[in-house]
């Protein structure tokens, strides 16, 4: 176990590596006619001027000696500081992060709330209306675009019953209920068009589960449907949809930043908005690496998980 | 792999164009036959093709003509959609998003699909230290998710139709290259590739010739899925203010912006761009998913 682990963490860091490579060359990318534009755009702002910009953007060094600095900026949590904003890059994201990640985890909560019952559901009852109706319910889902459906949700009930869900942020530990309340309708779209494929995929491996010579002798043994269901199926069935769930993740950060921005949400994906309508580089490429470092040790957390689940894979 | 376009390809090496032109046929046929949803899915995105092929011809009114005098006018035999906060035909607007929106599908959806094969065929085929280099870089690639390297690199290229074509192409080519590897990878070692390899055949020839058509399935595959996705990417970088700019009629575009303050006087300018939007890509999932089934069904379930 402590093997499989360490050579996980192992891969995983040439894999960061080249994302750190990708992120800092891409900014290197910009033509330089976009400071100029930068510069005109903000300039009654701070007195910037263009030396500043390129030094903050670490321009005026040989290319490798930058990324080398850069880099163990990075490693010591230095991710440098916002061009317009004399905040350092990475207490905006420390302010940001816990907010997206609370928007997330609501959101797959709902998303396996569920889609597991109604995967399950579609499962035993296999080819029957109820499975094409939640089939068809989950295409549907995967077709939808989630700004969409939150510009639906902002029109309607208002147009309808002068009723518009909050937009006004709280913080969790000043006022729980209004902050769930705020987070509640944008977790809701945004798991339920999480929900589309996980349920897809929950009815996919009940149905190879079922068919399994242990559910039979369950069943021959005279257990309850209930507890075949339960005990024996689901537990088998939900090894593979954990790791969809984890591999779901880079959607769900995509649809949170729709999400952020229709319902006002300052997390991590506003964050990137503003960042880029500003042109805040050191910003952007600080919420990348974020990103990416975030994704990778979720896939790493599946890995472990499944380990956990299914024991036949801990010695591969 | 016993698909259609594969075998008759590989049977008979001195006119394909003939047998290729059947296989065609043939899967047509077993689409209606066998999946009538998917060929409905492929009939409704056909007709959104037309739409935007002609929407020029088909818009009652021209996409920026303003009606001052008939500003947020609700849906009518005039304005067959009403009228936005400028006046100007919902209709017409939805028809010249079509078209914006097929330009885009065709054209991201087409290069994104030819990185994938270049990509993945010289990973799968070459294997080695060329395997493992792209291979990697794939992987940093995929950590991103897409809507965020969207952004991220449109802040660097900037907003506009190119751009947007260029990048979505990159982001789901590099993305898609894995699927075609797998592929390829299956193919290179049949007997048939060993055998061109060990006639002394150069690696372009026989991955032009052996390798291309067999994998063929899984790109037209991969193609059909791309369509839907990179639809609904622009419509969500419109939507963000960083696809084509305004006044174009993208169907992002026209749910953001200044139009969404007006939607509560005129809820009719809601409904439909998004409707279109979720019509076509839902047409074009069905139709995919049904060209899945019948042409690898080891795909299935992989989106």
């Amino acid at each position: 176990m402590r093997t499989f682990l360490l050579r996980r963490l192992l891969a995983a860091i040439p894999t960061l590596l080249i994302v750190s490579l990708i992120v800092f060359f891409a900014i290197r990318l910009i033509p330089g006619d976009v400071i100029d534009l930068m510069l005109a755009q903000n300039d009654i702002a701070t007195g910037t001027d263009r030396a500043r910009i390129e030094a903050a953007l670490g321009m005026d060094r040989p290319l490798v000696l930058q990324y080398v600095v850069w880099l163990g900026g990075a490693l010591r949590g230095d991710l440098g500081t916002s061009l317009w904003q004399n905040t350092p890059v990475t207490a905006q994201i420390a302010e940001r992060l816990p907010i997206s990640f609370e928007l997330g985890l609501l959101a797959m909560l709902v998303a396996l709330l569920f889609a597991v019952p109604i995967g399950v559901y579609s499962a035993i009852r296999q080819d029957t209306a109820g499975d094409y109706l939640t089939r068809s319910f989950s295409l549907l889902m995967l077709a939808i675009p989630g700004f969409w459906l939150g510009t639906l949700v902002m029109v309607f009930p208002s147009v309808w019953w002068r009723w518009a869900p909050p937009l006004d942020y709280t913080p969790f530990f000043a006022d729980p209920v209004a902050n769930l309340a705020h987070m509640l309708v944008p977790a809701t779209l945004l798991g339920l068009s999480l929900s589309a494929v996980t349920m897809r995929m929950t009815r996919t491996m009940m149905l190879e589960v079922l068919r399994q010579d242990y559910i039979r002798t369950a069943r021959a043994k005279g257990l309850s449907e209930g507890v075949v269901i339960v005990r024996h199926a689901l537990r088998n069935g939900l090894v593979p949809v954990v790791t969809l769930v984890g591999l779901q993740a880079p959607i769900l950060i995509g649809g949170a930043v729709i999400m952020e921005q229709i319902f006002v949400i300052p997390g991590m994906g506003l964050l990137l908005l503003e960042a880029v309508f500003q042109r805040d580089y050191p910003v952007i490429s600080g919420v990348f690496l974020v990103v990416g470092i975030a994704v990778l040790s979720i896939n790493l957390l599946v890995d472990l998980s499944y380990a956990l689940l299914d024991p036949k894979t801990r010695r591969a | 792999m016993s698909a259609p376009a594969a075998s008759a390809a590989a049977s008979s090496p001195d006119s394909p164009v003939a047998p290729a032109r059947a296989a065609w046929r043939e899967l047509a046929g077993r689409l209606v036959r066998e999946k009538p949803l998917g060929a409905a899915g492929a009939i409704v995105f056909a007709l959104f093709l037309l739409c935007g092929l002609l929407a020029g011809a088909l818009a009652p009114y021209g996409i920026n003509e303003t009606h001052l005098a008939h500003r947020l006018e609700p849906p009518s035999l005039t304005f067959l959609l009403g009228t936005d906060q400028l006046g100007r035909d919902v209709f017409s607007r939805v028809l010249h998003g079509a078209r914006l929106s097929m330009i885009v599908a065709l054209l991201a959806a087409g290069f994104s699909t030819v990185i994938s094969v270049v990509l993945g065929l010289l990973s799968g085929y070459f294997g080695g230290w060329v395997d493992q280099l792209t291979q990697r870089f794939v992987d940093a690639w995929m950590v991103f998710p897409g809507l965020v390297l969207l952004i991220g690199a449109i802040s660097i290229v900037g907003p506009g139709l190119g751009q947007i074509v260029v990048i979505l192409s990159l982001l789901y080519g590099i993305a898609g290259s894995r699927v075609v590897r797998g592929a390829a990878l299956g193919v290179q070692g049949q007997t048939y590739t060993l055998a061109a390899r060990s006639l002394g055949a150069r690696p372009l020839y026989v991955l032009w010739r052996h390798v291309l058509p067999n994998v063929m399935p899984v790109v037209l595959v991969l193609f059909t899925t791309r369509l839907g996705a990179v639809i609904l990417a622009e419509a969500g970088l419109s939507f963000l203010g960083l696809g084509v700019p305004p006044p174009a009629p993208t169907w992002g575009g026209m749910l953001s912006g200044d139009g969404r303050t007006y939607m509560y006087v005129g809820p009719w300018l809601a409904i439909a761009p998004g409707l279109s939007l979720t019509a076509v890509v839902f047409a074009v999932n069905v139709f995919g998913d049904a060209l899945r089934d019948l042409l690898d069904p080891k795909m299935r379930g992989i989106r």
